[in-house]
């Protein structure tokens, strides 16, 4: 690929994750499955889990469909106290790309902020990423949360 | 708002003679926490350390908690699994750190007093003290023992591939202290089949360490709480239920048969988490397949007191480990599992109906935040009281899920161990 091809791509991605972020930030959860391929992967994982090859997830989505289920479930189901979250995500870093796709690793930090209380860091973690394009979109065939946070500040209910 | 009620003392006695009333102080109060520690955690009871699957090699060792006190599991030389507290015998010092690994023995870091598997004191460094000039000087006294220096050793009790231990040497066999009720829904999971890890999950809920064991002794909540239980039948007031306990009531099991079809109007007419049109996108998610060893129920939750709930809700299973941390926060970790002799089609199924427990599941995020707000009303004013009265004062087992009669049995045990 060349340089200015290169530059115009990791522009698309970075928009990719700008919008990602602006989305679960501001509780736009009808938007959160749209960033997904159909047949997709979500997982929130602790890092211990991760490293040793442990398959449990803290989440573990296989389709866009159970992402839709997930924001039923934020709206309708799951009963809790509400909060704002708030992202700082770094640069992705490029891992390898493959015949169009994107293996993608970025750093992340969430604050949550519930209601007449201080903010606190609530989840740390990296992002590791599959990134291809669909009809003309970049979306996540894969987007894995790994997180180092060895304790969850009771529950995580919000996509990360 | 009146300022003496602020500043009042809580009276700390308990309301009446009954257990259909709990006061508030049991979870807020810390001279009662730190005897509960004493008297649950540290003597005359049995803790949940870990699974036998987690240590498979000799020297192969894991850290876990009893009540607020770090130990460590390891598998000795001999095979045989010991439970020693990480604590240095010189100065204290909690020398190991990893979470888990492999070691000959333990070294602590300050003055490398070194330990094996067993716990024995192995070695001493300038024990015998320090030539200089041709001559000894300083090291331990010549009539130092190195007998009986060791780290702190627990009774350990395996079974079923779960490990248990308890500081206090003259605790009663596993067996005795879960009983025979009890020990038949243990050992109808845990029948020596080998076990798998699929991985852990940890939460810090910022409640008392027995709410959670009286959230999973109260069926009344699944079916109001859980959309997913009461939608989708799998603990609702049309389930098929008991509830049993041990002769002191202390342990419990919560036993359901799921519905399956829709329910009848009372059932959950007024309930507003049933979802009458609600169905999943991706229905993978509830593929539930019947096991054999089930046995009849499709969910079994034992609360084995006071730091193990063991879950089989359909084809989930998890360890859960109650770790006290003050009167008013406790970690909550989760050990998932399956069986060596799974089907990768099972274990996928195992795992993807782990989205409804642990911190973000369906059917557990919400009561790690409901216990939160119940501590917080405790905070506010020690001296009121709970209200536990579904299915009468007593605490007989019962076949409906109106009832917190395992609640109250809980409490008959607590009263008469804690002296109140
Ligand atoms: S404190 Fe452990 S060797 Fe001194
Ligand atoms: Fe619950």
């Amino acid at each position: 690929m060349n340089q200015a091809l290169e530059a115009q791509a990791y522009t698309e991605l970075l928009q990719l994750y700008a919008e990602y972020t602006a989305a679960i930030d501001a509780g736009d959860w009808d938007r959160w499955p749209e960033f997904f391929t159909e047949d997709c992967i979500y997982k929130l994982q602790p890092r211990e889990n991760h490293e040793r090859g442990l398959p449990l997830a803290t989440l573990h989505f296989h389709s866009k469909g159970m992402l839709q289920d997930r924001v039923y479930g934020i709206r309708e189901t799951l009963f809790h106290d509400p909060y704002y979250q708030r992202h700082v995500v770094s640069l992705p870093r490029v891992l390898s790309v493959d015949g169009g796709r994107w293996f993608l690793e970025a750093n992340y930090a969430v604050f949550r902020t519930k209601l007449g209380e201080l903010s606190t860091v609530f989840n740390v973690g990296r992002y590791l990423d599959e990134v291809v394009r669909v009809e003309g979109a970049l979306k996540f065939a894969s987007r894995s949360c790994i997180y180092d946070s060895e304790m969850i500040p009771n529950a995580i209910i919000y996509p990360i | 708002m009146n300022d003496t009620a602020i500043t009042l003392p809580s009276s700390l006695s308990w309301p009446g003679d009954g257990v259909h009333r709990v006061p508030y102080w049991v979870y807020t109060d810390p001279d009662t926490y730190r005897r509960e520690l004493e008297r649950f955690y540290y003597a005359g009871h049995w803790c949940y350390i870990g699974l036998e699957a987690e240590i498979p090699n000799p020297g192969d060792f894991r850290r876990s908690a009893v009540g607020e006190r770090s130990v460590i599991m390891v598998r000795a030389q001999d095979g045989s699994v010991r439970v020693l507290e990480n604590v240095c015998a010189h100065r204290g010092a909690q020398f190991c750190r990893e979470r888990q690994g492999n070691r000959k023995e333990f070294v602590c870091p300050y003055h490398q007093w070194a330990y094996d598997l067993e716990g024995k004191l192995r070695g001493i460094p300038y024990r015998r003290g320090i030539r200089q000039d041709g001559q000894l000087s300083g090291g331990m006294p010549a009539d130092f023992q190195m007998e009986g220096r060791g780290l702190t050793s627990l009774k350990v009790a395996v079974r079923g591939g779960v490990v248990f231990a308890s500081f206090d040497h003259s605790v009663e066999s596993l067996e005795d202290y879960l009983g025979p009720t009890i020990l038949s829904y243990f050992d109808r999971v845990f029948d020596g089949r080998k076990l798998k890890v699929l991985g852990y999950n940890r939460q810090r809920i910022p409640g008392n360490w027995k709410l959670m064991q009286e959230n999973i002794k109260d069926p009344y909540h699944p079916g109001l709480l859980h959309s997913w239980f009461v939608t989708f039948g799998l603990w609702r007031a049309d389930s098929k239920t008991s509830l049993k306990m041990d002769a002191h009531k202390r342990h419990a099991a919560m036993i359901g048969v799921r519905s399956v079809g829709k329910p009848a109007g009372d059932v959950v007419s007024g309930v507003t988490s049933y979802k009458a049109d609600m169905s999943l996108r991706d229905p993978r998610q509830l593929d539930i397949v019947p096991e054999e060893w089930w046995k009849g129920p499709t969910a079994v939750m034992l609360t084995l007191f006071p730091s193990l709930i063991i879950q089989q809700q359909v084809n989930s299973l998890s360890m859960r480990h109650i770790q006290p941390r003050g009167p008013g926060v406790f970690d909550f970790v989760w050990t998932h599992f399956a069986f060596e002799d799974d089907n990768d089609e099972m274990i996928q199924r195992r795992l993807l109906q782990a989205n409804l427990f642990g911190p973000s599941g369906y059917v557990s995020a919400d009561d790690g935040e409901v216990i939160e707000f119940s501590q917080m009303g405790f905070q506010e004013k020690p001296d009121q009281q709970c209200l536990l009265e579904m299915g009468g004062h007593g605490s007989e087992e019962a076949t409906n899920i109106a009832s917190e009669t395992l609640i109250r049995g809980m409490y008959q045990y607590w009263r008469r161990v804690m002296g109140v």
